[in-house]
């Protein structure tokens, strides 16, 4: 997930690249990774500045429709769970933000473009939760489709960025398990809870769907980032994969997928299934989702609202170190 | 306009007896709260039982373009390893 549209620069042809260029391209056509201060095309490094960027800010948005639910969680220890999810989520924003740091942006930099919407986050993060059954749901499909991404990403040339990954795909796990634990207890429980899971499902499937960007021909920023192994598997490849896994995992439930052209199909050995509707998806990335105002407009009051303790903590961190400095003197 | 916290690498003791490794990074005002975020962020599940941390801008490193003249000289050096030296079968395990 959490990169779609990441914009890529021109894909130059074999011949048009300098001999640096080229020595570049042959590290990573041979699966070297490529460290922060090692040379590097300024198209690449942009490029990872964008996706890590976008990867990132969707981490820490992506707490705000969970955090919704953690107050009204049905048990303690779903709310435990919950929380601990959610505080997963913060900690992979930071290792995202730090990678994309190696590469000469300060976080405070892609915060401030976050804030003013000059970069995104993922699509789906516009969407309500509007009940429990919801919970479930994003941890099943949206941290699922999350997964299906960022196990490819950890095979990523660059460096930090593969180590990020790595760290976060192991993280990851738990919260799809968790979703699919509470849609199997809403899915076996009262007609009611099935038919809140069957709901959640309805609404979350498309959105998930949407979340591995636009359709392979549409996608014109995929070519010079797998060049460069930014991008391993096209938005297609992982699409199908998404939903070849998830069927299954759905009929357990005994739930329902809400498209009528969904058909296993023997040849391709994977299934059938309709497009999302892409007018959707770009209407809710130029910011007209049903949330987007609102989880803006949250993530830029809780940065506004803690800059007075941030300040202070460094005011203190400064004068405790003006402190020590005068006691080292004064005992010489 | 609120100013940045500086950036912190973070080293991990996984076990007893193991070096400190290096983690990741992440902000802090000071030394203490830097560790304490470490110890929220990067041992969350038993990851563990030491951290160092130092600011980045305190860690010298050596330069990628470096890398030739700094390295390379121990490829011929073949004598350094063990395996360099054949021991008669005789004398048994050495």
């Amino acid at each position: 997930m959490y990169a779609q549209l990441v914009k890529s620069e021109g894909m130059k042809s074999a011949a048009e690249l300098s001999p640096q260029e080229r020595a570049f391209q042959d590290r990573i056509d041979r699966g070297e990774k490529i460290e922060p201060k090692e040379w590097m095309p300024e198209g690449y490094r942009k490029t990872l500045i964008r996706q890590i960027g976008q990867h990132a800010h969707s981490e820490i948005v992506g707490q705000l429709p969970e955090g919704n639910w953690i107050t009204r969680a049905p048990t303690l220890e779903r709310k435990a769970i919950l929380l601990a999810k959610v505080q997963d989520e913060a900690g992979h924003g930071l290792y995202l933000y730090c990678a994309a740091e190696t590469l000469g942006v300060s976080r405070d930099q892609l915060l401030a473009k976050l804030h003013d919407g000059s970069m995104k986050y993922s699509s789906i993060f516009n969407y309500p939760t509007l009940n429990w059954a919801d919970i479930g749901a994003v941890g099943w499909l949206v941290d699922g489709a999350a997964i299906m991404n960022q196990v490819q990403l950890q095979k990523t040339s660059y460096g930090p960025y593969s180590r990020a990954m790595i760290r976060i795909c192991k993280e990851e796990s738990f919260h799809q398990r968790q979703g699919y634990d509470i849609m199997m207890k809403m899915a076996q429980g009262t007609a009611e809870q099935k038919a809140m899971a069957q709901d959640a499902l309805d609404r979350f499937w498309y959105p998930a769907l949407m979340m591995f960007g636009p359709s392979d021909k549409d996608s014109v920023h995929s070519t010079q980032s797998m060049a460069w192994k930014i991008k391993i598997n096209t938005n297609d490849e992982l699409r199908q994969k998404f939903v070849d896994q998830t069927v299954p995992q759905a009929e357990y439930l005994g739930l329902k997928i809400p498209d009528p052209n969904l058909k296993w199909n023997e040849e391709k050995k994977g299934y059938d299934f309709s497009e999302p509707d892409w007018s959707e998806f770009f209407e809710v990335i130029a910011g007209n989702g049903p949330c987007n105002k609102e989880r803006l407009g949250a993530r830029v009051k809780a940065w506004e609202d803690g800059a007075w303790f941030r300040d202070g903590l460094l005011a203190h961190a400064e004068k405790a170190q003006a402190r020590r400095a005068a006691a080292r003197v004064a005992a010489e | 306009m609120s100013s940045e916290w500086p950036l912190w690498e973070v080293f991990i003791r996984g076990q007893h007896g193991l070096n400190h490794r290096h983690v990741g990074s992440l902000h802090a005002p000071d030394a203490e709260l830097a560790i304490k975020n470490a110890r929220d962020v990067y041992t969350r599940r038993n990851e563990g039982v030491s951290i160092w941390v130092v600011k980045s801008v305190d860690i010298a490193a050596s330069s990628p373009s470096d890398k030739g003249p700094l390295f390379e000289p121990s490829n011929s050096k073949v004598y350094r390893h063990p395996t360099f030296f054949e021991i008669p079968e005789e004398v048994g395990h050495m």
